[in-house]
């Protein structure tokens, strides 16, 4: 399984990282995207890009975005293309094509937040260093990982059923971007809906924030954690190959 | 377990969609080691046919066993010994050709050497060695299809499934074919199930065909079987003189089905096998000039085509 599993990732970031757009190969992108993230950013905010909490949010979140495209194209593109039904006839199992095709897009973003923060880290010491190692804050790096970690999982599942409906990539892309944007939006829209209930519950919440922090974080990415595995185990039920053969 | 000298084996399978009955009560064998051409016109129920038995579709009833598997219960296993080429190439185009077989070798598990060695032998035979390294969304469509049949042979499948697998070669390249798929089956044992709408292709090189119409199958026989069973009911007349309003009368006669000029001989079809006495003597007493009257030999195409007219 894991064999196989890998054998999925490999083809799709190959087909990914290393076809040829426009002229330019896919890993010009991810070069792009540190380049901006893990340099020009850093650079621009000086030392503090490694204990502001708010730098976390820039090379975790970019990359989560990023697995978008890629979990559009898993299967809608693989229909899109003809290809769909020639991998469902090979000897690899449902398990294996959906766990290949989730994990290459997370450990996708995931990679591509770890490259960010390194990058981060040279860039601050080579312009900002002085003589002394500068790094993360470890809780904030560590959690930072992890959190991109949960997020893209949860990303790439919703991605794989919106993938799974689509025909076309393009239409799995609009979907995807209309499910996440609702999804992040949903408290934004609670707020406004509700100011008054909302400010108190912040400020009721906010004491018991800065007392327990590391048990509200890690809470939350027990919270994460749970729903990840829902979602994995939903799209599992849903993914038979004798139902996306008549899709 | 299925005798190991059959290695399709379907009792009165079916697949239905809604009040579609795609697929029909079918029943048939096929024998370890043969070229099985399955054959009928477009949405006849071949594609669905090929799904039963790669379990990629779940019968309404029946059942089917390939290579000895139950296609409902052990499809995983069926996978694993086939390999498919289906209605698209189905390769990855912003890969290699390389890369592409390179997946499926790995799908299969074969080993780094056993890859590489098998890249160059499948590569080789086709032609295409020399270009293994060029992304394939450049390539013909010609070139695609011949670097698919690889594909489907990378692990070597002791049965393999092809749906028109030489649709857009070029009479070169669909020989070829048709030469490596016959010494498949002969040297190597391997079953070879192919769905064609080229019925020259199928007489030239299936040992057995079936014929199915509307999900049902109508016919199964090796060619010669089909054809005789056609009879040889047509005549041609080679001579001079053959006027329209003898070809009108011809055609009206109750036994004639079908009257035609073809290269300037006549050519008369019968509903059943004919003597050419009868003919003769009508020809002659019209004044027609006859220098030779040859029975007609049923091609597998005249066989299939009168099949699907009974049907009718």
């Amino acid at each position: 399984m894991i064999q196989d599993i890998i054998t999925i990732i490999r083809k799709e970031w190959k087909e990914v990282i290393f076809h040829r757009t426009s002229g330019r190969q896919g890993w010009v992108s991810i070069l792009i995207i540190v380049g901006i993230v893990g340099i020009y950013l850093p650079y621009m905010s000086g030392a503090e890009w490694l204990s502001d909490p708010i730098s976390l949010l820039t090379w975790a979140w970019l990359p989560i975005i990023m697995t978008s495209g890629m979990v559009a194209d898993a299967f809608a593109g693989e229909r899109e293309r003809h290809t769909l039904e020639t991998l469902l006839s090979t000897r690899l199992s449902d398990t294996a094509i959906l766990l290949g095709k989730v994990a290459a897009s997370v450990l996708y973003a995931w990679m591509i937040s770890l490259l960010s923060a390194l990058a981060g880290v040279i860039t601050v010491n080579v312009a900002f260093g002085e003589g002394t190692f500068l790094f993360y804050d470890p809780v904030l790096f560590f959690g930072g990982l992890l959190a991109v970690l949960l997020v893209a999982i949860l990303m790439s599942t919703i991605g794989v059923f919106v993938s799974l409906k689509a025909s076309t990539v393009r239409q799995a892309y609009q979907k995807l971007s209309l499910s996440t944007t609702a999804i992040w939006f949903i408290p934004f829209i609670l707020i406004q809906a509700f100011p008054n209930q909302s400010m108190d519950l912040l400020q009721n919440l906010a004491p018991a924030l800065e007392k327990n922090l590391t048990v509200v974080v890690l809470a939350v990415f027990a919270v994460l954690l749970l729903v990840d595995v829902l979602m994995l185990l939903l799209a599992k039920k849903r993914f038979k190959r004798t139902r996306l053969i008549l899709e | 377990m299925t005798e190991n000298h059959i290695s399709i084996q379907t009792q009165d399978l079916h697949c239905q969609f809604g009040d579609l009955h795609a697929v029909d009560g079918i029943t048939f064998e096929v024998e370890t080691g043969t070229i099985f051409g399955f054959l009928g016109p477009n949405g006849a129920g071949k594609t669905t046919t090929i799904r039963l038995l790669l379990g990629l579709l779940e019968p309404s009833a029946g059942s089917a066993r390939v290579l000895g598997f139950d296609t409902h219960t052990q499809a995983d296993q069926i996978r694993l010994n086939c390999g498919a080429l289906l209605e698209h190439s189905g390769l990855y185009e912003r890969l290699s050709a390389e890369d592409n077989l390179d997946l499926f070798g790995r799908i299969w598990h074969l080993s780094s050497e056993q890859r590489t060695q098998r890249i160059q032998n499948l590569l080789e035979n086709m032609g295409l060695y020399e270009r293994r390294k060029e992304i394939v969304q450049t390539w013909s469509h010609g070139m695609k299809q011949k670097l698919a049949v690889a594909r489907t042979l990378m692990h070597d499948p002791k049965l393999v499934f092809l749906d028109e697998p030489t649709a857009g070669l070029d009479p070169l390249a669909s020989s070829g074919l048709r030469e490596d798929l016959v010494q498949m089956a002969r040297r190597h044992g391997v079953t070879v199930f192919l769905t064609t709408h080229n019925l020259a292709e199928a007489e030239k090189i299936c040992d057995r065909v079936g014929v199915i119409n509307k999900g049902k199958l109508i016919s199964v026989g090796s060619p010669d079987e089909l054809r005789l069973k056609q009879g040889t009911n047509s005549l041609l007349v080679v001579g001079r003189g053959f006027e329209q309003s003898i070809l009108n009368e011809l055609k009206a006669m109750p036994d004639v089905t079908a009257v035609e000029i073809q290269d300037h001989h006549l050519v008369v079809h019968f509903k059943q096998e004919t003597e050419s006495g009868k003919l003769v003597q009508f020809l002659a007493g019209k004044g027609v000039m006859i220098d030779e009257v040859r029975k007609g030999k049923a091609s597998l195409e005249d066989a299939f085509l009168a099949l699907l007219e009974e049907e009718e």
